[in-house]
């Protein structure tokens, strides 16, 4: 089979599974009885509803290459950051590195993809861009607080541009004997860390009892990271044919991205309720915000992308 | 819908979002004036954006002559957001200055105002003029409608030329009357206070 009638099977199967998920939220919504379950059925047809719209738009993306999944994820980057700094609390006095962000380094981080600059795109933002953010603030002569506004733009810039802009990096990869089929690589991620958010969702709905963290993720359980992760682990197992892994090989990566997604989702959730909010933003329906959906892909897409890089080229 | 109207929202949703939360009334299509706090240049298309399309068409927004007037603010202004201008600077003294506001309400479409009258730098208004007075009293049918503008203060201050991009909600509230016998001092805090109430709402 070739990289694009894989792609072609894989979105194909992606859409009988939300043809599933919507049929069985219409099912359960006929019956449901208590105020409580309602809201839940409401919520998860919205999640639903929204997962149909970003399946569309990434095929969408695929289809048209390269550089519209750059352009897809570049814009992922800005809806990220623009989530992250409307709920960091800035000064006016750090208007210069907030433009310097949005419109500086976030275009230069995927056009530096784009043209396959790794050595660059690497240390672009975790030095150059950790060293000038601060120096153009230091500029407003606005010294309350420095060193917390610094950091807050420097985390800003690092989760939602750096470490999101690893999963489009996968396509610059030159794997031998999987040459053009770098798009399935992206995909695998991906699937992976949603499959494993979404089954950690359904599992900790079924059989959640005991609470992971309840004041970090009030909604994660146990039973639900250990169910979604081990069923993800064996699904990203099965799932070797669309990458360059052996399935043993398969095994243990889908489990570190599992892994790390995990501890992106708790990460970025303790940072979330740290500044006050339940969700990063409201764009997506039924999800939160964009961070809401990206908060584990930006943990695990540069891990990711290393063993990829460090083993398999 | 005009190709100016599309492009020039479709930017600032891109930038700020703009994502409408119906709080204390809904988007039906009935006359009416919103009054918002002012704190940057995107707050006119924030707001204007928010709305429904078809509400958009019927809903003015009231911009400043003396910045607006000109140039290709005045072809966005009046060609892409169909703005009413105001002359806040008074140049024929014997004029109303709300002679256009007036003719637009009495022509039964609506309006958006800030009645600061100017850009203010914080979350939280100054006080207004008193031209939501005039109107509230000349036109008693027409609903007042409170609005907040979340976060755009930050988005671009006094002075910026680049927008920062941050997720800004426009919060619509109940509406308001004047009621009987009530002072234009008491009528504009009440006002006021209605948008200021407006920014401690919960997100739904």
């Amino acid at each position: 089979m070739t990289a694009q009638q894989k792609l072609i099977w894989l979105f194909g199967g992606i859409l009988v599974v939300l043809v599933l998920a919507s049929l069985i939220g219409a099912l359960l919504s006929k019956r449901a009885g208590s105020e409580r379950s309602r809201a839940t059925l409401d919520n998860l047809r919205a999640r639903v509803n929204a997962w149909w719209v970003m399946i569309v738009v990434l095929a969408v993306a695929f289809a048209l290459g390269k550089t519209a999944t750059l352009v897809l994820f570049g814009l992922v980057s800005f809806f990220a950051l623009r989530e992250f700094i409307t709920l960091t609390p800035t000064r006016a006095s750090d208007y210069v590195p907030l433009v310097l962000a949005f419109f500086v380094l976030l275009p230069a981080q995927y056009i530096l993809i784009g043209y396959e600059q790794y050595g660059t795109f690497a240390i672009f933002i975790p030095v150059y861009g950790f060293l000038l953010l601060p120096a153009a603030a230091a500029f407003a002569g606005d010294t309350q607080e420095f060193l917390e506004r610094s950091s807050k733009i420097q985390w800003a810039t690092m989760i939602c541009i750096y470490c999101i802009s690893y999963g489009p990096a996968l396509l610059l990869l030159k794997i031998p004997g999987y040459e053009d089929s770098n798009p399935l690589l992206l995909l695998y991620l991906l699937l992976i860390v949603q499959l494993s958010d979404v089954l950690q969702y359904v599992f900790g709905k079924l059989f959640g009892r005991t609470k992971l963290a309840p004041r970090v993720s009030p909604s994660k359980t146990v039973e639900g990271l250990i169910g979604g992760g081990l069923s993800t682990t064996l699904i990203g197992g099965a799932l070797a044919w669309m990458t360059p892994f052996t399935p043993v090989q398969a095994l243990a990566i889908s489990f570190v991205i599992v892994t790390l997604g995990v501890l992106g989702g708790l990460t970025l959730s303790a940072v979330k309720r740290g500044l006050g909010a339940k969700d990063w933003g409201v764009m997506i329906d039924g999800h939160g915000g964009m961070l809401d959906r990206m908060d584990s892909v930006s943990f695990a897409a540069p891990v990711f992308f290393h063993i990829v890089r460090f083993f398999f080229t | 819908m005009r190709l100016s109207s599309f492009l020039f929202t479709g930017l600032v949703k891109l930038l700020v979002g703009a994502f409408p939360r119906w709080i204390g009334c809904g988007p039906e299509p009935v006359q009416r004036i919103y009054f918002a706090n002012h704190t940057s240049h995107m707050d006119t298309v924030a707001i204007w954006a928010a709305l429904p399309i078809r509400l958009r068409y019927k809903t003015h927004p009231v911009a400043a002559k003396d910045y607006w007037g000109r140039g290709v603010r005045r072809y966005l202004a009046t060609q892409a957001l169909r703005a009413v201008l105001i002359d806040r600077t008074r140049s024929d003294p014997n004029a109303n200055p709300l002679a256009p506001l007036i003719e637009t309400l009495q022509s039964g479409e609506s309006l958006i105002i800030f009645p600061e009258g100017t850009r203010g730098a914080s979350a939280v208004p100054a006080p207004f003029k008193s031209g939501l007075y005039h109107l509230a009293a000349q036109f008693p049918t027409v609903q007042l409608v409170p609005v907040y503008l979340e976060n755009l203060h930050r988005s671009l201050p006094k002075g910026a030329l680049l927008p920062i991009p941050l997720t800004c909600t426009v919060r619509f509230g109940a509406p308001l009357a004047l009621a009987a016998g009530e002072t234009k001092e008491a009528f504009l805090e009440r006002a006021r206070d209605a948008v200021i109430n407006l920014a401690g709402a919960a997100q739904a």
